[in-house]
């Protein structure tokens, strides 16, 4: 087995790439015009909780470990190493912020959070960079040892202490977080104006500006430095041209087998600072289980975002978005989502037939649409059961519509042997 | 030369599993070291001779991680990473539960039909990922990771639409299944009154099945080709779309049976405490086995062995049962390192072995040394 997997069904772009690369006025497009369909969905259904600062708020801590599990994992694929291991490397995280947390302070305990989840990444990359093993099949056993590590130890080492127990740390000490004076109650006064669009722009401006954690913001210059690092330096066009054509690179005299390392190691450190998050900021607490299959999610996400920062800062958003809303409004406001997503897969259908001239799939597309449609209409809210499943869903939808014009690294997943590329 | 050959083959094939033993038993006790806890107390403790009770224990647990590691393997011999296997056999064992409980059919004809629908289940389930593979190009390692999350939503919302509420009682069941309906056990081990799932036959069959069609088939060569070679694949003939569908297809409808002898041999319902978690045993278990059905029964085994007799670890040496995930871990890893560095070592051989005879030869051919 090769962990490339299956072509079949993947468009192979050759030439030009078709996606129009996301310059910051793109971006800026593409955000206003979010907040525009929210403000739209928030004022038709009556659903506040689409776009209060509280939601949003929640939308980003949610999103920090997603983003932080998807940036780990586009260093080692951008390296050529395809980690499904991310999760486990996660979990082994949250067990490292809160044995350190608990011992030596929340500062030691993001740096233990980080160093566990580097431990992971270790052997992630022993595993496929030295042993050549399939990157899935290490991946998986990873995400075995990392959860059965994290309850061993949590048992080992929480039991007896102070308000912990077999399955959980004593509560742990918080890291500052930080609001710019003077703007937040602002925007908190014209946000409950709720006056279209614009309260809905305070809202989220609001919840970016007050009581952000510096985990956050740590987070986010990752993001910043990631990018930096792999498209402006030297380093970085190395380590990329490692997951594109190892083979080109070695006649180029890169050490291949160095750069993979590295970028699985910032991997697994990546992912630890996600589940460090989860345990520090989010839950300040070591809890079995915690991260719920983040690590997957954070993979999608950066699926999603086509292997590029900006992209996977995207889709994080995106999934803590929707997480939030499910777990905060619960039924009523994801009930209103199922008006958006009505209206998105009709537009589908419609420019599916117009435009593409593929009448079936058109068809297809348009009486889904109004079946979501008509479930919104008879339903007043939706089933908890189905609300958790919202970032799921979502997940595949975005998947399912984006997923051929992605490109990732040429060379992601395959093996590599210095010296056999002949 | 030929049996000389083929020796240093069976000896390379038992290098790997020893030394994945020896591996893994190393890395856990020096873990156990690490953390202060008793290493000699606790491998005394998982390598007794398991009680007859276990030993029932451990041939059912065997017996249903044997067919979730076959639905796994399905998928892994062309290439389909199967992850939902958890999902695939929640959704089939709850429809079949519903359907076996409400008893209209008699006897075995209710089973018949309810393993019918827990296969179709189970393949439905899994063919919405083969579908999004052929017709959305989205990755199956994604898709079905969220179809099990999706799984579990589903299943808790409907089971608590049909549950079977029982005054006073906060266990949400499907019916339970009637009498007629339930497949008997065997008593094969002495010294205990607990069974043998009956249906460890199915596990059998399903196991003689996958090797037939696999190693005796158009269909199986077929799959068994786009696995190793897309490319090859396709320039010979076969539609790797609809190879894709129809193995992801096939897959999910073995794993639709994964929790068919639970259902007919112990629980009789589907509900809330339904074993989970079995379909990532399976994927760990096809990896032991290499994908090949004696190889996935020996990895079946093992797996259950360790898992009845890690249970006794807290009680008897103080030591938390999760020790066991570190074990079982480590043993996948190790085995696929230790198949890796064993093929290296036997291709090694193998070009020495052929140089030697090359250079053995008279004439001016000289060994170019074998490439890769």
């Amino acid at each position: 087995m090769s962990t490339a997997g299956l072509k079949a069904g993947v468009d192979v772009i050759t030439g030009a790439v078709r996606r129009p690369r996301l310059n910051p006025s793109r971006i800026a497009v593409i955000a206003v015009t979010a907040v525009f369909l929210i403000a739209v969905l928030r004022l038709v259904t009556g659903a506040n909780d689409l776009a209060s600062s509280g939601a949003l708020a929640a939308a980003i801590g949610l999103a920090v470990p997603i983003g932080m599990a998807g940036l780990g994992g586009l260093w080692s694929e951008r390296a050529g190493v395809v980690n499904i291991g991310l999760e486990g490397m996660m979990i082994l995280g949250t067990w490292g912020a809160g044995f350190f947390g608990y011992h030596y302070g929340p500062w030691a305990g993001l740096l233990g959070a980080m160093f566990c989840g580097m431990v992971g990444g270790a052997i992630h990359a022993l595993a496929t960079v030295v042993f050549g093993v399939d990157h899935i099949v290490s991946g998986v056993a990873i995400n075995i040892i990392g959860a059965g590590a994290a309850k061993y130890l949590a048992a080992r080492t929480f039991t007896g202490t102070p308000g912990g127990g077999p399955t959980q740390s004593p509560s742990l000490g918080n890291l500052p977080s930080f609001s710019i004076p003077g703007i937040s109650p602002g925007l908190g006064t014209l946000e409950q104006k709720q006056i279209f669009f614009v309260s809905d722009l305070a809202a989220i401006l609001r919840a970016l500006v007050t009581n952000l954690s510096v985990v956050t913001l740590i987070a986010l210059a990752m993001v910043a430095l990631t990018w930096w690092v792999l498209w402006r330096t030297t380093f970085g066009l190395r380590l990329r041209s490692c997951g594109e054509s190892p083979v080109a690179a070695e006649t180029l005299g890169i050490n291949v087998y160095k750069y993979k390392f590295i970028a699985v190691l910032m991997s697994g450190t990546l992912a630890g600072l996600g589940g460090g998050y989860l345990a520090l900021v989010a839950a300040n607490i070591y809890r079995d289980g915690q991260t719920g299959g983040r690590g997957y999610i954070g993979l999608a996400a950066m699926i999603f975002g086509n292997w590029r920062p900006s992209g996977l800062v995207g889709g994080a958003a995106l999934f803590g978005y929707t997480d939030a809303v499910q777990l905060r409004g619960g039924g009523t406001t994801v009930h209103a989502m199922l008006l958006l997503l009505a209206a998105l897969i009709v537009g589908i259908g419609l420019w599916q037939i117009l435009r593409k001239h593929r009448v079936v799939q058109g068809v297809v597309a348009v009486a889904a649409g109004v079946l979501v449609g008509a479930w919104y209409f008879v339903s007043e809210t939706v089933p908890d059961e189905f609300t958790g499943m919202t970032p799921y869903v979502a997940t595949l939808l975005v998947l399912a519509f984006a997923s051929q014009r992605l490109r990732m690294p040429a060379a992601d997943g395959l093996p590599y042997r210095k010296g056999e590329g002949h | 030369m030929k049996a000389a050959l083929n020796l240093r083959k069976v000896g390379l094939g038992l290098a790997a599993p020893v030394l994945a033993i020896l591996v893994a038993f190393l890395v856990t006790s020096t873990v156990l070291l690490l953390a202060g806890d008793p290493v000699v107390a606790v491998w005394t403790q998982l390598l007794t001779v398991p009680r007859p009770r276990l030993v029932v224990a451990i041939i059912n647990g065997a017996s249903v991680y044997y067919l979730s590691a076959v639905a796994v393997a399905i998928g892994f011999r062309m290439n389909l990473f199967n992850i939902g296997v958890d999902g695939q056999y929640r959704v089939a064992a709850f429809a079949a539960a519903v359907f076996a409980g409400q008893g209209w059919l008699p006897g075995w004809l209710n089973i018949i039909v309810a393993l019918l629908i827990a296969v179709m289940a189970g393949g439905l389930w899994a063919g919405i990922a083969g579908w999004l593979k052929v017709t959305r190009g989205v990755s199956e390692v994604i898709s079905t990771i969220m179809l099990n999350a999706i799984a579990t939503g589903l299943v808790s919302f409907l089971l608590s639409k049909v549950a079977d509420s029982t005054a006073g009682s906060n266990v949400t069941n499907t019916k339970t299944i009637p009498a007629p309906s339930r497949v008997p056990g065997f008593a094969m081990i002495p010294g205990t009154p607990n069974k043998v799932y009956g249906f460890i036959l199915l596990a059998a069959l399903v196991g003689v099945a996958y090797w037939v069609v696999l190693n005796k088939t158009r269909f199986g060569f077929d799959l068994r080709a786009t696995g190793r070679s897309e490319t090859a694949a396709v320039a010979s003939g076969v539609s790797v779309k609809r190879m894709v569908l129809t193995a992801m297809l096939l897959s999910g409808a073995a794993a639709g049976l994964v929790g068919m002898p639970l259902l007919f041999g112990q629980d009789f319902s589907y509900g809330t405490t339904f074993q989970p978690g079995l379909g990532f045993a399976g994927i760990a278990i096809a990896l032991l086995g290499r994908n090949h059905p004696v190889g996935i029964a020996f990895g079946a085994l093992l797996w259950s062995y360790l898992e009845q007799q890690s249970n006794g670890l807290q009680i008897t040496v103080g030591v938390s049962s999760e020790l066991v995930f570190i074990i079982q871990g480590v043993i996948v890893l190790a085995v696929v390192i230790a198949y890796e560095v064993v093929r290296r070592a036997g291709l090694r051989m193998e070009q020495r072995h052929v140089a030697r005879q090359l250079s053995d030869q008279p004439g001016p051919s000289t060994p170019q040394g074998a490439s890769a």
